[in-house]
């Protein structure tokens, strides 16, 4: 018997970003809204963090709500239609309900044709595994357009009166299409986890567990902040520097670098220890938006376009990292 | 083998950069948090780059017992001996 030849879709050389679109909870929460239940201060959270406000969700806004409209500006600024996705990856990790996954209902919402749709748990570092998912996903053939959307809502599993993070996160979704192309777009993706850390930034409970011990409170995300921050600011800036070596480019080929917006100090940190050339440009959406985890990178970089300090081919470096902890980083040429 | 003062002295340095704290506040009996305001996040970066400068080792466990100048100063040497 002769071994039958398997047909395999055609490859394409390179994928890129083709459309980002973003929306931003309306509900904007100055630090003097949250001070009180933890005894502190507006310099307080500013100095340790660098955030003055953060948006959480307004009155009718969900998690669905804000994935949907970033999805809908992606898309359109992508140039493409809804029917021509064949695949979405949303990547969250404050999508409340266990199954089904929120991409199968984004799919659903958006009027496309049966895409493969599902969701990745990677934290805050989610966004750069749904794209370095996407840009193979792409050149592989299995999919030709690849609606990739960060979105959280963390504010719903955020604790009041936990004096370490009260004040740090935001509410926020951000989405790319990744599409196929003849140029390089999105470069090879770094990734990474540190599974000893699991417990450095975790939910307190199992959602089960606080119901069978009927807790009063919900579940939240806690962390030990030190700990992260260390891991972060120093590793992370070796993590950068070997996705640049990797792809093949030099920091001062840069435009734009775009962290996960943990903390002020630690993209501060960060950018030191990289030693990033004067020219290259720092996303620094965390001081009003707050830490958004896999929403944070395309909204920071939204915010670029908006002030004039990213246009169309801009070299960009991406790099999130989170609970896990894990961490993605890669260079792309924005769109 | 650096005296205890050139490690304090160096130290002082580390937090003079890290906080812009006058390296000469920076005594032995000084408290890192209540003498010299020197928060969690700083003390982070100033334990990086102690542990490069000292080419010594101190674990995240160890600097939440390194309450005073004095205690990272014994610290480093006891490290330094190892």
């Amino acid at each position: 018997m002769s071994t039958p030849t398997w047909s395999m879709p055609a490859t394409s050389p390179h994928a890129a970003i083709l459309g980002l679109g973003v929306d931003r909870a309306k509900r904007v929460v100055p630090n003097a809204d949250l001070v009180a239940a933890i005894d502190s201060s507006d310099e307080w959270i500013q100095q340790r963090t660098g955030i003055k406000e953060r948006r959480w969700l307004g009155p009718g806004e969900t998690l669905e709500s804000l994935a949907l409209a970033a999805s809908q500006r992606a898309i359109a600024s992508s140039g493409i239609e809804a029917a021509q996705i064949d695949a979405i990856v949303v990547a969250t990790c404050t999508h409340t309900l266990q199954t089904p996954a929120l991409a199968a209902k984004l799919a659903h919402l958006l009027g496309t044709q049966a895409p493969a749709a599902f969701d990745i748990s990677a934290a805050c570092a989610g966004f750069c595994h749904a794209v370095g998912l996407a840009s193979d996903m792409v050149r592989s053939g299995t999919s030709r357009y690849v609606l990739v959307v960060g979105a959280e809502a963390l504010s719903r599993v955020t604790s009041k009166t936990d004096r370490g993070t009260a004040f740090i996160f935001g509410d926020g979704a951000g989405a790319v299409v990744v599409g196929p192309s003849e140029v390089p777009g999105i470069g090879p993706v770094v990734w990474g986890s540190d599974g000893e850390q699991f417990d450095a930034i975790r939910q307190t409970v199992d959602w089960v567990e606080a119901h069978e011990n009927q807790d009063p409170e919900l579940p939240y995300i806690a962390m030990d902040g030190p700990a992260v921050f260390r891991w972060a600011s120093y590793e992370m800036a070796k993590i950068a520097q070997a996705t640049l070596d990797r792809t093949g480019i030099r920091a001062d080929q840069l435009d734009l670098f775009v962290p996960h917006q943990a903390n002020m100090r630690i993209i501060d940190a960060m950018a030191r220890a990289m030693k990033l050339p004067e020219h290259v440009r720092i996303a620094r959406d965390i001081a009003t938006q707050g830490n958004t985890s896999a929403a944070s990178i395309p909204l920071a970089l939204a915010r670029m376009y908006d002030e004039g300090t990213a246009k169309s081919g801009d070299l960009a470096l991406l790099i999130a990292f989170g609970a896990g902890l894990s961490y993605a980083a890669q260079v792309v040429r924005v769109p | 083998m650096a005296t205890t003062e050139e490690i304090r002295a160096d130290l002082a340095e580390i937090v003079n950069e890290v906080t812009g704290i006058p390296a000469a506040d920076v005594q032995l009996e000084k408290s890192f948090t209540d003498d010299l305001d020197v928060d969690s996040l700083s003390m982070v970066e100033v334990v990086v780059a102690a542990e490069e400068k000292f080419s010594v080792r101190i674990p995240d466990d160890e600097v939440k017992n390194l309450k005073t100048v004095g205690d990272a100063v014994s610290y480093i040497e006891k490290a330094q001996a190892a």
